[in-house]
């Protein structure tokens, strides 16, 4: 759906669901995976309706995904880092640890 | 001519109950409300339908929380058939949760107390050691000492509760007059008057619900009612997956997943601002309680102002000047809203007043003088 | 009370929001000697209006060209901005405020409390959500969105992609889209027929006070007509169809239904303030017919009805870069002046040019209001099943279903509806909202008010918030609370 006018001069490779993707140094998640090809980057907590970025500026909260283990982050506003997991956020956050459940 | 058998002034939790059961019995009720920027203490409501560590000193008040947490079940599932909305209403039990020794001796002394004073009556309870908490309440911290479980609570959406009382009310023929702040009661031979800054209304009964606004109305027919408000602030997360079947006193998970986080106790006057240090110790204590909860992002956080009376107690009275004219207000909107909707509409409506109410009346608060 | 008492160190001004407002207002605060903090989320300066302007340096050549002009004038700003020893701090959101001049400030070390002695918002502005059907589908974003990718990344779109909506941005998008290669299948422009007799009066004063940006405007627009694009315009009733993705955009012309397919959608129908922060300190509001927005009320330098709080940029109200960063010069000249560090000559002197520049260009502003003036679909969607609230999926026809029960406002409608209680706190839904309650009650925007406004004003989590600075010490162990009411139970 998107592609780059130019080729990153430092790029930085980042996991999504056991892919690669590889991102320019100035990226952010969202544009990342745009770049990827990625159409979906969360279901709805409510509905679990497929949803992407939208506003690209924070306001919006669309564009959550789950980084390094942490759930909702704002993939518009956090900068790619290379190693880093990222994954669809798929309904709500669930928390860790603590037992049973 | 008067404009309805009944005006109740308030439009929150405690007036909308009173409402629907009068409206229930048949009653021609209109229900006067103020406008969105209300101090709507029903929007700020952390959601329990709790008996447990209430009434120590008042017996009274113990059994009427607890035959309103009997009666809830009925009471909601009245709502679901009038509206179709399912105020979420589920009890599991309830827990307080106790966070250091003096914490725990002060729970097992009231709890036992209560029991004391409750005579004949049967008051269940059990205190839970760290390997019941762990069972009941997955995740809990490393810091809870102890907690006491009771059968008698549970939770409900104060929030959908309201709409379904508005919902019901009009459902079964009531009038609803948002946006009307009533200024002035004005008791005359048979009938009461009742102004607002647009209208008047007459009729020969009418019950001030009208949470803080209650003690200013009340006083214009001769009844002192003294309510203080007392900030209470909340913490809201996101929603995240289903863990907490359990209600407690600090952290209740809703239906939709979402954390509410409690609870503070603040007398800030009349200010319904948040403030930071408050959030912060709601979110300690919390994190406390439940660890896990650390990666949760808080949503929201809002603050609403208690309706507090001297003793926490209820103010259920009958104007003596007046006859007709009933005070009904307390802080906990939700637990009682099942009796407002059954006993208190037919007490207005002129049956026999419970042998309960008459300990909830405001002359109770005149008793310093004689002692 | 929030914090300690003020100390000698105290902050003069903390500004929030690195765009033109915020930036300028550095610069003019340390010029006068003030002591500043400039905070924001993002990584580097520029806000949105020049985001990556300093990486704009290092971008193949012909990128400056595409961009244009305005955005490269942001550079020398910033260059001013990082020269000026304003105390800078990049990756820090704010989170809460208070109106006596406390901001709960979120950065990569924590949660932190800090005071100042004025606080300026200049926290911009972001585009007017959209509620159309089917917008929550992939596929779907704003044209500034869009504009954001290619100025951060250098991304285009790759494929079949539709522009729909009215606006000057919505122009300069698509020029710019086109001018970088990317093609765009067909430009829909929405500004309702009637908007050119209605602006028409205002057209004198509008090239009397910008005939340079007018030009500008007519330019992108030639440019576009000119173009391989389908161009359509009185375009109205836009849907957006697919089932997991954006499929296609449908729309009446003239009377009649057409469908488009593709695969990115890019709306737009004008920017609006961010006034999240500046709701929540308390300041005093109101709704401008003019811009179909709310906006804080101001005097002439940007104070508010707070004492301590000034707003400047987009996030007073809609006036693009160059009035922004005019703006927040007034706003630090004010500070300074309140603050006893700038005597009242000096503040009229240096104010002269920057109002003179603002009142000159306010005929431009009405001309463009007027004509960009968004349809009433836009505002209250008049399809049943549109959503309204996309975070917790409520839509136009429940609201009207409280709206008839009389439901007084978009707080009790969001109490009885959860619209609002998401992740995005309103931002979305909060005007669409108070709309289909103002239309369905036959009220004014004005009457029927807006979400109240709570912290966190960004996301903290709460073991953040459990480690908060600055606020005194959390109770000691044992009870939290001072005293509980008698009866046990908080609630």
């Amino acid at each position: 759906m998107f592609r780059r006018l130019f080729e990153p001069q430092n790029p930085v490779a980042f996991d999504f669901e056991g892919e690669t993707v590889t991102a320019g140094e100035d990226d952010t998640v969202a544009a990342a995976l745009l770049a990827h090809g990625i159409r979906h980057t969360r279901t709805s907590a409510v509905s679990g309706s497929p949803r992407a970025a939208h506003c690209l500026i924070g306001a919006c909260f669309e564009c959550l995904v789950e980084i390094d283990g942490r759930p909702n982050r704002q993939a518009c506003l956090t900068l790619v880092r290379p190693g880093m997991r990222v994954r669809r956020q798929a309904g709500p956050a669930a928390m860790k640890n603590g037992g049973g459940a | 001519m008067s404009d309805a058998d009944v005006i109740v002034i308030g439009g929150g939790l405690v007036g909308a109950s009173i409402a629907w059961g009068l409206a229930g019995e048949g009653a021609r009720t209109l229900l006067l409300d103020e406008g969105d920027g209300a101090l709507r203490a029903s929007r700020g409501n952390f959601g329990l339908v709790w008996v447990q560590g209430k009434g120590l000193g008042c017996p009274e008040y113990a059994r009427w929380s607890l035959r309103s947490a009997d009666l809830w079940g009925d009471f909601a599932a009245e709502l679901h058939e009038a509206t179709g909305i399912d105020v979420g209403h589920e009890r599991p039990g309830g827990v307080m949760l106790n966070l250091s020794g003096a914490e725990e001796r002060e729970n097992i002394k009231t709890l036992a107390q209560i029991r004391l004073e409750a005579g004949n009556q049967p008051y269940d309870y059990e205190m839970l050691d760290r390997r019941q908490m762990a069972e009941l309440l997955p995740g809990i911290g490393p810091d809870v000492v102890s907690a006491s479980y009771s059968p008698y609570d549970g939770h409900a959406n104060p929030l959908y509760l309201l709409r379904a009382l508005h919902a019901g009310f009009a459902a079964k023929g009531g009038r609803y007059r948002p946006g009307e702040k009533v200024e002035a009661i004005e008791a005359g031979t048979g009938a009461t008057t009742v102004r607002t800054g647009t209208a008047s209304y007459a009729a020969p009964r009418v019950v001030i619900s009208a949470g803080l606004g209650t003690t200013a109305l009340a006083a214009m027919v001769g009844v002192d009612a003294p309510i203080v408000p007392l900030h209470g602030q909340i913490l809201v997360t996101e929603r995240t997956a289903p863990r907490l079947a359990l209600p407690t006193n600090l952290v209740r998970q809703t239906r939709e997943g979402v954390m509410m986080l409690g609870y503070t106790v603040d007398d800030f006057g009349f200010d319904t601002r948040t403030r930071a240090d408050r959030s912060r110790n709601v979110a300690l204590g919390a994190l406390r309680a439940f660890p896990c909860l650390r990666d949760l992002r808080v949503v929201r956080s809002w603050a609403a102002l208690r309706i507090m009376t001297a003793d926490g107690f209820p103010i259920y009275e009958q104007s003596e000047d007046h006859p007709g004219i009933f005070i009904a207000t307390c802080h906990s909107g939700v637990t009682l809203a099942a009796v407002h909707a059954r006993d208190v509409s037919r007490w207005v409506l002129g049956h026999d007043m419970p042998a309960t109410f008459r300990r909830f009346s405001t002359r109770r608060f005149d008793v310093q003088e004689t002692v | 009370m929030n914090a300690s008492a003020p100390s000698a160190d105290m902050i003069d001004l903390a500004i929030v929001g690195a765009g033109p407002a915020g930036l300028q207002a550095a610069v003019t605060a340390c010029e006068l000697g003030l002591s500043a903090v400039l905070l924001d989320e993002g990584a580097a300066p520029g806000g949105q209006i020049y985001r990556a302007i300093e990486t704009a340096q290092v971008r193949p050549p012909g990128w400056r060209e595409l961009l244009g002009e305005d955005y490269a004038k942001g550079g020398e700003l910033v260059r001013r901005f990082r020269a000026s020893g304003a105390d800078y701090r990049p990756d820090h959101a704010v989170f809460d405020i208070s109106p006596d001049g406390g901001l709960g400030v979120l950065g990569p070390d924590g949660a932190r409390w800090i005071e100042a002695r004025r606080i300026l918002i200049a926290t911009g502005a972001m585009e007017r959500p959209v509620p159309l059907p089917g917008w929550t589908l992939p596929g779907v974003m704003g044209a500034g969105a869009a504009q954001t990718l290619l100025k951060s990344s250098g991304l285009v779109p790759g494929g079949r992609t539709v522009i729909v909506g009215s606006g000057p941005l919505l122009f300069l998008v698509a020029r710019q889209l086109l001018a970088a290669g990317a093609g765009l299948a067909a430009i829909l422009d929405t500004t309702p027929r009637a908007n050119y007799r209605r602006a028409a009066p205002f057209l004198p004063g509008a090239l009397l006070a910008g005939s340079s940006e007018l030009r500008k405007g007519i330019a992108w627009f030639m440019a576009i007509r000119r173009g391989p694009s389908l161009y359509r315009s009185g375009v109205s009733g836009v849907g957006i169809e697919g089932s997991e993705a954006v499929e296609a955009v449908t729309f009446t012309v003239a009377g009649r239904r057409d469908r488009l397919a593709c695969d990115l959608v890019l709306v737009h129908e004008g920017v609006v303030p961010n006034v999240q922060l500046s709701m929540a300190a308390g300041a005093e509001h109101d709704f401008s017919e003019q811009q179909v927005c709310w906006r804080p009320r101001l005097d002439t330098f940007g104070r508010t009805s707070l004492e301590r709080l000034l707003v400047a940029g987009d996030s007073a109200g809609i006036g693009g870069a160059e009035r922004a960063a005019d703006a927040g010069h007034l706003a630090a000249l004010a500070a300074a002046a309140d603050l006893g560090l700038l005597p009242a000559a000096d503040l009229k002197a240096r104010a002269r040019s920057a109002l003179a520049r603002i009142s000159r260009k306010l005929a431009l502003r009405r001309f463009l209001d007027a004509l960009y003036r968004p349809r009433d679909e836009v505002l209250a969607p008049p399809d049943d099943e549109t959503l309204v609230c996309r975070c917790e999926e409520v839509t136009a026809g429940e609201l009207r279903r409280v709206a008839a029960m009389g439901c007084p406002g978009p707080n009790q409608a969001k109490a009885f509806t959860r619209c609002g209680m998401g992740p995005c706190q309103g931002r979305m839904c909060g005007l669409a909202a108070a709309a289909v309650l103002a239309r369905a009650s036959g009220r004014s925007m004005a009457e029927v008010g807006h979400l109240r406004v709570r912290p966190p004003i960004k996301p903290i989590t709460v073991g953040e918030l459990a480690g908060l600075e600055g606020v005194g010490a959390p109770p000691a162990m044992g009870p939290l609370l001072p005293t509980a009411p008698k009866d046990g139970a908080g609630a």
